[in-house]
């Protein structure tokens, strides 16, 4: 096309005063937003190519730069925005789809904002977690109903296979070739010294993560990427994953150009071409083909390992769950709208599936009610943002949470929503080893277990607060809740009293 | 004696440590005015060598048996036994430039527009990490 | 008689219980007596008592204690009964009219039986707890059940403790335990219902104390079919004790270790293996048990009593014995208000739960006591 219609979305504005002309900017960017002109060393900026990513920004060493979102463009219009007339200018010039990364950038409410968590005052002292022990420990897979004892009071029930938490927070899925080897590492050895797990995605476990199986939760998805027998046994917990919040329904697509020799190895496919996953398992049509391939892993794996299920949180997300359950899962996980993703179609990501609030509620509600709930856990994930975020979903009946956005920004991420490019400049979503040596796993892993602590010091407060001393006496703790701005029907299915009541 | 290492895996390449070496070697406070006062802008001691992805930062090894020292034929290049840094008294340097070619690591820069002295690694901050080590955003100097 | 809003009321309270291990029976009067000087402790706006042992002539008939809000509902009561079981016997529980009661429901006893043929396959206590208790207190409208052991009977109301036993006429009463509790709600005014002890078939629960639990140990007792009306920490407490002694057959000593579990720092350096993989498994088990929160309960049973507190002892209860008889009570001053000075007395030990038993009928205990 002879002229793109696509408006630039960032201007790059550059304080002539404070500029030393040093190049950084130019050396950071790989959109090529900022140039070098080696004839004079000038430097010059490029709207038109900025993602936004403030990578320049962030290391310029005088502060001379800021990239600002640029207003609305032309005649103001509340329904055309600049942002919707610039999609279909995209896609008249490629007549591809749109796609995006992370999670849904609409403004979605988020019901967590919409909840209060409750503290103690005079009838219940609360307890200070500086000076009584406070317990975020949590297990997760399927508990018997009962403990039943022989007649010499020795325990004859049997405990199924449980993953233990030293806090109810996981990282969540996100597989080596969307995102770095750093990443991955950074994840892998944090989770191992913080005593929680992290999750290999679809992407398979590199030969240098094989040191913390102990920590690792292997999915094994559609297309089966990296599943090997080596794989299943060295891992904590195997996962299927049926469906990603940010993109219910469709599969994914890791384009060649992130398929190098190292993804190449692990994924077992060759080098540079796309590892398409497809939409559905082909072989689960049905949830008694999920069954089969539950106790399938359950059979492959010895019996030594929960097996989890990851589904998007959808419309009749209720009885999938009680299905998943009933077939065998030991663990649920719920993966709301606001997950994020490392490449989908952005219409997908920000129309399809609903909140992970209303999932987690109904679905808790639903298996106290069949009587099923200890059969598995819960895990909630789609963009828990905080620690009150985690401690309210805890409240709604989560045995823990699953991040994945947030540890991103703990390592760098800026949110720009570019990873499907590959071109990630801070080292997470790409493959490129000028781009991926940007993150330091050692600063990784430090940033990771940084975060981890500092959410459960805030967990403790608020658990001692509430006049509690185990996460246990939180978990669909309801009461603990009181709600704002909901319509009785949203309350109604969150369980959750209004404030004031 | 602690010195510098480069982890040639976690540079990035954005030459902020040739940029601090500047400042710390510039007598002004800020960037700002150490790269706008041009006249006395001093060269880097410290010279990020790249290719492709491949890149670390290099500067003055301090070799316990340096050759520039035994090289200098004025004298200026001397090494402290005591702390084992290799210095060089800019005043003592006639400009013969006999360091820069008997250095194994090129860690010793001229300015030919400048002036004959050479500049190499003083090893800034004493005990503190040096201004390289000190400003790498991503770890790949360090200073033990 | 009012009803309860449907919410959570916490309260504060004083509690005691008196119980003589060689099964000798006495009158209401000892624990009035200790109830009398815990005044501090309540405000007036519920109290209560429960003798085990007072029905020997009705031994062996479940002892059906019903508050209605009124005739009709009483009525309700005698037209629900004969379809679920067999009543033996009924009669008006007897009162005196005193000074500070009033606004009294109607007070009735029914000795029952469950014939064979209603139970349809399920056990005999199951079905009084799902087809008789449950069914009234939520689809019979104005009526409540109190009480349901056998040989047992609570008896409560609005008032201070005193007044409440004079208006019951509980000096007319022999048992073999007593257990008694004043209350101290900080809101709402009394309903006879709410008032305390709870009871569920042989379980009477007092507990002075809140649960910041209420919450997740509501919802775990409701996945197992119990229904919670009345939003009181006793009430979930007392289907605790039927679900975790009665259902899953734990011994007391394991149901309070599920309620009130030790940490998990001390589990971890548990030195003996079996013990450390026992606590660990009722952790993970009876994660949902867990009572947190400021409390302590004194539980009775028809063969004794049981008192144990939270994990931090952030309520007081001291256990005593003197002769044949061991005593419960918030404060140690009550148990002297009885018979003096007790031969040896100790304040309970956070989460570790002390159990008073009739000599004849040790509870068997299936673990160690913690």
């Amino acid at each position: 096309m002879p002229l793109s219609l696509i408006p630039a979305e960032f201007e790059i504005r550059r304080n002539p005063d404070l500029c030393i002309k040093c190049g950084v900017c130019t050396r950071q960017c790989s959109f090529s937003g900022q140039n070098i002109n080696p004839d004079d060393g000038s430097i010059s900026s490029d709207d038109n190519s900025c993602v936004g990513c403030q990578r320049c920004v962030t290391l310029c060493p005088t502060h001379a730069l800021q990239v600002v979102q640029r207003p609305e463009q032309g005649r103001r219009h509340a329904i055309w925005t600049t942002a919707t007339r610039a999609g279909i200018a995209k896609q008249a010039e490629t007549g591809g789809m749109l796609l995006t990364g992370m999670g849904a950038d609409k403004p979605f409410p988020v019901y967590w904002d919409r909840m209060f968590l409750n503290a103690s005052q005079v009838t219940n002292p609360s307890i200070d977690p500086l000076r009584e022990p406070m317990e975020l420990r949590t297990y997760l897979g399927s508990k018997p109903n009962q403990v039943e004892f022989d007649e010499q009071g020795r325990p004859v029930t049997a405990m199924p296979p449980q993953l233990r938490l030293e806090l109810p927070v996981m990282f969540s899925a996100m597989s080596f070739g969307s995102i770095s080897l750093s990443t991955a590492m950074s994840m892998a050895r944090a989770a191992a010294e913080s005593g929680t797990y992290f999750n290999t995605g679809e992407g398979g476990l590199h030969a240098s993560l094989r040191q913390y199986g102990a920590n690792a939760i292997v999915q094994v998805a559609s297309g089966r990427f990296g599943v090997t027998p080596d794989y299943l046994a060295n891992s904590a917990a195997v996962e299927i994953k049926i469906g990603q919040g940010a993109k219910p329904g469709i599969g994914g697509h890791l384009p060649g150009e992130k398929v190098s020799a190292e993804v190449s190895a692990t994924r077992m496919i060759p080098q540079g071409a796309d590892a398409i996953s497809p939409a559905p398992h082909h072989d689960i049509y049905s949830i008694e083909d999920l069954k089969q391939l539950i106790w399938a892993l359950k059979e492959s794996t010895n019996y030594t390992k929960p097996i989890s299920v990851k589904i998007a949180a959808v419309h009749n997300i209720v009885p999938i769950a009680s299905g998943a359950v009933r077939a065998g899962a030991d663990i649920v996980a719920i993966d709301g709208i606001r997950g994020g993703t490392g490449a989908a179609p952005t219409m997908i990501r920000d129309n399809v599936g609903i909140p992970i609030e209303f999932a987690l509620a109904a679905v808790d509600a639903q298996l106290r009610k069949e009587g099923i709930r200890h059969q598995a856990s819960l895990v909630a994930a789609g963009g828990f943002r905080n620690s009150a975020d985690i401690m309210k979903a805890i409240a709604l009946g989560a045995d823990a949470v699953y991040l994945g956005s947030s540890a991103l920004v703990a390592l760098g991420c800026h949110m720009c929503q570019k990873c499907y490019t590959g071109k990630c400049t801070w080292g997470i979503a790409t493959q490129d080893p000028y781009l991926t040596k940007r993150l330091n796993p050692e600063i990784g892993v430090k940033r990771l277990k940084n975060l981890l602590r500092a959410w459960s010091l805030e967990m403790k407060e608020m658990l001692g607060g509430m006049g509690m001393n185990s996460i246990d006496s939180l978990r669909g703790n309801r009461e603990m809740l009181r709600g704002i701005e909901m319509s009785a029907q949203e309350l109604e299915i969150l369980g959750v009293s209004p404030a004031g009541r | 004696m602690k010195r510098i290492y480069a982890k040639e895996e976690h540079c990035i390449g954005c030459r902020l440590c040739e940029i601090y070496c500047i400042l710390e070697h510039s007598g002004h406070q800020t960037l700002v005015k150490a790269f706008a006062d041009e006249e006395n802008r001093p060269e880097p001691a410290c010279r990020v060598e790249e290719d492709g992805a491949l890149s670390f930062a290099l500067q003055c090894r301090h070799c316990e048996d340096a050759p520039c020292v035994a090289a200098c034929i004025a004298g200026a290049m001397t090494r402290d036994p005591a702390t084992g840094v290799v210095s060089h008294d800019k005043d003592k340097c006639v400009g013969c430039w006999s360091c820069v070619m008997m250095c194994p690591f090129g860690g010793i820069h001229i300015d030919i527009e400048k002036g004959k002295v050479v500049s190499k690694c003083d090893l800034c901050g004493g005990e503190d990490a040096p201004a390289c080590v000190a400003h790498c955003p991503n770890e790949a100097l360090i200073y033990e | 008689m009012h009803r309860l809003p449907p919410f959570k009321i916490p309260a504060a309270c004083g509690t005691a219980g008196i119980l003589d291990r060689t099964g000798r029976r006495f009158n209401g009067e000892d624990i009035v007596r200790a109830m009398a000087v815990m005044r501090e402790r309540g405000n007036g706006l519920g109290a209560g008592f429960v003798a085990y042992g007072i029905y020997p002539d009705h031994a062996d008939d479940y002892a059906l204690h019903i508050m209605a809000m009124d005739r009709d509902g009483l009525q309700r009561v005698m037209e629900f009964l004969p379809q679920v079981c067999e009543v033996v016997a009924h009669e008006e529980i007897p009162t005196r009219r005193t000074a500070t009661i009033h606004d009294e429901p109607v007070l009735w006893r029914f000795f029952i039986r469950v014939p064979e043929g209603k139970l349809d396959g399920k056990d005999e206590q199951d079905y009084l707890v799902s087809d008789v208790v449950m069914i009234i207190n939520q689809q019979v409208e104005g009526a409540y059940v109190a009480s349901s052991g056998k040989n047992m009977g609570i008896f409560k109301g609005v008032g201070f403790p005193e007044p409440i036993a004079e208006f019951y006429r509980l000096e007319d009463y022999e048992g073999h335990l007593w257990v008694s509790h004043t209350r101290f709600p900080t809101n709402t005014g009394g309903w006879w219902g709410g008032a305390h002890p709870f009871g569920l078939l042989e379980w009477s629960i007092v507990h002075n104390g809140e649960l910041s639990s209420y919450g997740v140990n509501k919802r775990y007792v409701e996945a197992f079919g119990y229904a919670c009306t009345l939003f009181t920490d006793s009430e979930v407490i007392s289907y605790m004790f039927d679900l975790l002694c009665r259902r899953h057959k734990l011994s007391i000593d394991l149901a309070c270790l599920a309620m009130a579990t030790p940490e998990w720092e001390d589990i971890d350096r548990e030195a003996d293996p079996e013990r450390r993989a026992l606590l660990t498994l009722m952790r993970q088990v009876y994660a949902g048990a867990l009572l947190n929160g400021p409390f302590a309960v004194i539980a009775g049973y028809n063969g004794g009593m049981v008192g144990f507190c939270d994990r931090l002892k952030l309520r007081p209860l001291t256990a005593a014995e003197k002769g044949d008889r061991s005593y419960l009570a918030s404060e140690e001053a009550a148990i002297w208000a009885v018979d003096g000075k007790p031969e040896v007395s100790w304040p309970i030990d956070a989460g570790k739960p002390v159990v008073f038993n009739l000599e004849e009928e040790k509870v068997a205990s299936l673990a160690n006591s913690r």
